[in-house]
């Protein structure tokens, strides 16, 4: 079926037909002609956010909320490179977005016209892919192709850039024409052999883990991934990416490795003779000093990335597909071993597990000098919301104190910026996430720092009606960059002092952006804060904690250490051979 | 590290090019060479790159060049298995005294000599790397005025074809 219509009409009916129902954008000349259709769309809620790096994270935290593709919009030229971080951010991140962009008209393009930015060209290293649409009839096949692409395999942002006189110009309109994708073929089904011969290694294995990462919730595997872990018994390490991915109750999770890590969880890394990796990439922030990393250990290493497997450490075992398809597939290997007789024997690990849990539990100082914990404000947080809530994290020591001090019991409750660290990512991403998930209470926990670079969402959030909750942790400062300079640059605080207790007034700051505001500076107000906030569903909360600003986040490797050398708190090493 | 040989057919679409070399270079990989054009399918384009890398980090070029959505199939040819080729023209100066000596050579090498001045001769030379070189050594000491040099391109021996199953993939497309 064919009807006429202009290349912005086909965009947005494309997009109403692929199942879009929200768009985060600002418009601006090139992308005006798309902003016309898109008045009338009975089915796209398009939401006007302050800034187009909003947008993308907007667009970030709605997928990562629902499982569906999110979508920002915007324009040529600087529109479009302010959602480069956003879109680096899901590329890092493996988050299914499909940015679109207007583009100077064809004729201009290489002409340095006004707002124009090579678009596809700088997001070329960051996105699985892109186009640049120049003919009003390419549009509706690129938009199915982007959605394909953004959303299957290893999901990523895709970015189509579309030329003004593309939006502008008459097109019949075709739907249900083929993708011409020849050289996209993800492969999702995993070998059955490698399969069944790392089902033999996990039965023979002393040592086993299993080292979880962000795939598995990419996959929805929660369900699988909890048969595996109790069918086989071995302890589960869970990834900043994948908390949710298995339940942090579970008296298998050791919890999270890596730089902040559970002593539990890096020493089972370290000591383990086998690691079955489920749609984990052995990024650096776990590895520690790669030629250090687990050495007993041999790999099974399960992606849906070709690429990511024998990168940066050598599968013994490869397996390439979706990691539900391959956890499934892994149960039924798993059976059959269990059917023949063979089963693992993990005593002698689990003793030697158990005592690193007790021993090296999470914990905190309260600071010296009375001032408010942010981690008992973190923790009563994550105690008093409870787990059917969604978590964002901005970047630095609030996330890794969100990551250790809330219990994530359900997969896609917390979101944050784990690859490529993105400051600012919070607000937006909460925002995203309500849209996409407006039954479930949305909390975003952001430090002073990252609130200020994205905090005009508030006005968003408050216009808009997407009423979710803040909880500030303001210590003032720049507070991880502020505990490495402790740590390692003999406490010379360069540049790190916000002076955001003093400047500006958040509370101030959330009033006029028509949120309620509370302060909060002492233990004993904690819970009543959040209680309130708790009660306010008509606009968004801010809650202004002002915590000390020397907290430190513990354990910790240092960049470039070995895992081996994993501090439990400042100047405490853990002893290894608890056992003897 | 040594050089390896990959054949890499793409879909012939603007900017396929770009996204190949910035792999090479946001990945920290060496291009030896690298040299693009037609195929006998106008759809489909083909690159023969030398990489100059390990057997591991060629097995990740292969792998990151794999999920460029452009690419449709990379073989690698082993140099005994194949033939390899490259195009060199070379202007050399002569005069009267000189010219045999250098037409000579060119016989030798199997060469041509495409364009002929009173004080210089071009010359026209194919093949591997090595007869190449060699061909660069003999016809230094006459003076080598202007060297310009392809890409290396490169085809398997026997009757098996590469394209075939990617033309199949784009067949059952657009069929």
């Amino acid at each position: 079926m064919t009807e006429q219509m202009t290349g912005a009409q086909a965009l947005v009916r494309a997009l109403e037909n692929v199942g879009v129902d929200t768009v985060f954008g600002i418009p601006g000349g090139a992308i005006l002609p798309a902003y016309d259709p898109l008045y009338d769309s009975q089915k796209l809620r398009h939401i006007l956010v302050r800034h187009e790096q909003g947008a993308g994270h907007a667009a970030q935290g709605y997928a990562q909320a629902t499982g569906k593709v999110g979508v920002c919009m915007a324009t040529s030229g600087p529109g479009a490179t302010n959602l480069v971080t956003p879109i680096a951010d899901a590329y890092m991140d493996s988050v299914p977005i499909v940015a679109i962009t207007g583009q100077v008209a064809s004729g201009f393009i290489g002409t340095d016209a006004f707002q124009e930015a090579d678009i596809s060209g700088i997001t070329l290293p960051i996105t699985k892919h892109n186009f640049l649409v120049t003919r009003a009839e390419d549009i509706a096949r690129t938009i199915v192709e982007a959605f394909h692409i953004a959303g299957t395999g290893r999901p990523g942002p895709v970015l189509v850039d579309i030329a003004k006189d593309a939006l502008q110009s008459k097109c019949e309109f075709v739907w249900g024409e083929d993708m011409r994708l020849p050289g996209y073929r993800p492969v999702t089904r995993p070998h059955s052999k490698q399969v069944r011969e790392a089902a033999k290694l996990i039965v023979e294995s002393k040592r086993p883990v299993l080292y979880v990462g962000g795939g598995v919730l990419k996959a929805g595997a929660s369900a699988e991934l909890k048969v595996l872990a109790e069918l086989t018994g071995a302890p589960v390490v869970g990834t900043l990416m994948s908390k949710g991915a298995f339940p942090d109750s579970h008296p298998q999770h050791m919890g999270m490795p890596g730089m902040h890590g559970t002593v539990g969880a890096v020493g089972a890394l370290q000591k383990a003779d086998l690691l079955v990796a489920l749609g984990a990439r052995f990024d650096d922030r776990v590895t520690g000093r790669l030629d250090t990393f687990a050495p007993h250990a041999k790999v099974v290493h399960a992606d849906i990335d070709p690429a990511e497997i024998s990168k940066n450490r050598h599968a013994d075992v490869p397996i390439v597909g979706d990691a539900r398809e391959v956890i499934a597939d892994l149960i039924v290997a798993i059976q059959a071993e269990h059917a023949a007789g063979r089963t693992g024997d993990y005593t002698a690990w689990w003793k030697q597990l158990e005592e690193w849990k007790t021993t090296y539990s999470l914990g905190y100082d309260e600071p010296p000098n009375g001032e408010l914990s942010p981690q008992y404000v973190i923790e009563r947080l994550g105690q008093i919301v409870g787990p059917d809530a969604l978590y964002c994290a901005g970047v630095g020591q609030h996330q890794m104190w969100a990551a250790q001090f809330i219990k994530y019991e359900n997969p896609a409750t917390f979101l944050n910026s784990g690859g490529a660290g993105t400051m600012g990512y919070a607000i937006p991403a909460a925002m995203g996430a309500k849209t996409g998930a407006p039954g479930k209470t949305v909390w975003a926990i952001d430090g002073d720092g990252c609130f200020q670079m994205t905090n005009q969402e508030l006005a968003t959030c408050a216009i808009e009606g997407i009423p979710i909750k803040v909880a500030l942790i303001n210590n003032g400062n720049l507070g991880m960059v502020r505990q490495w300079q402790t740590l390692f640059y003999d406490g010379r605080y360069s540049n790190t002092n916000l002076n955001s207790r003093r400047i500006p007034d958040f509370v101030k700051l959330a009033d006029a952006y028509g949120c309620e505001g509370i302060r909060v500076e002492s233990a004993d107000e904690v819970d009543a804060a959040i209680q309130k906030a708790m009660e306010i569903n008509d606009r968004p909360v801010v809650i202004d904690f002002v915590v000390h600003n020397d907290a430190m986040v513990w354990p910790m490797v240092a960049a470039g250490a070995s895992n081996d050398d994993i501090k439990y708190a400042r100047d405490i090493a853990p002893n290894w051979e608890l056992e003897d | 590290m040594s050089l390896h040989t990959l054949s890499v057919l793409v879909e012939n679409k603007p900017g396929v090019l770009a996204r190949i070399s910035g792999l090479f270079s946001r990945r920290g990989f060496n291009i030896d060479s690298l040299a693009v054009g037609p195929t006998e399918h106008p759809e489909i384009s083909r690159m023969t790159i030398v990489v100059n890398v390990d057997q591991l980090p060629l097995e990740q070029v292969t792998k990151q060049l794999n999920k460029l959505i452009n690419v449709l199939k990379i073989v690698e040819l082993d140099s005994s298995a194949s033939i390899q080729r490259e195009l060199a023209l070379i202007k050399v100066g002569t005069g009267a005294e000189t010219r045999s000596q250098v037409l000579e050579i060119v016989q030798m090498f199997r060469a041509k000599v495409v364009d002929v001045a009173t004080d210089a001769v071009t010359i026209e030379a194919t093949g591997n790397r090595d007869k190449l070189e060699a061909l660069y050594r003999c016809l230094e000491p006459f003076g080598i005025k202007e060297l310009v040099q392809s890409g290396m391109v490169a085809v398997g021996r026997g009757s098996r074809s590469i394209t075939d199953r990617s033309l199949r993939a784009l067949e059952s497309r657009s069929a």
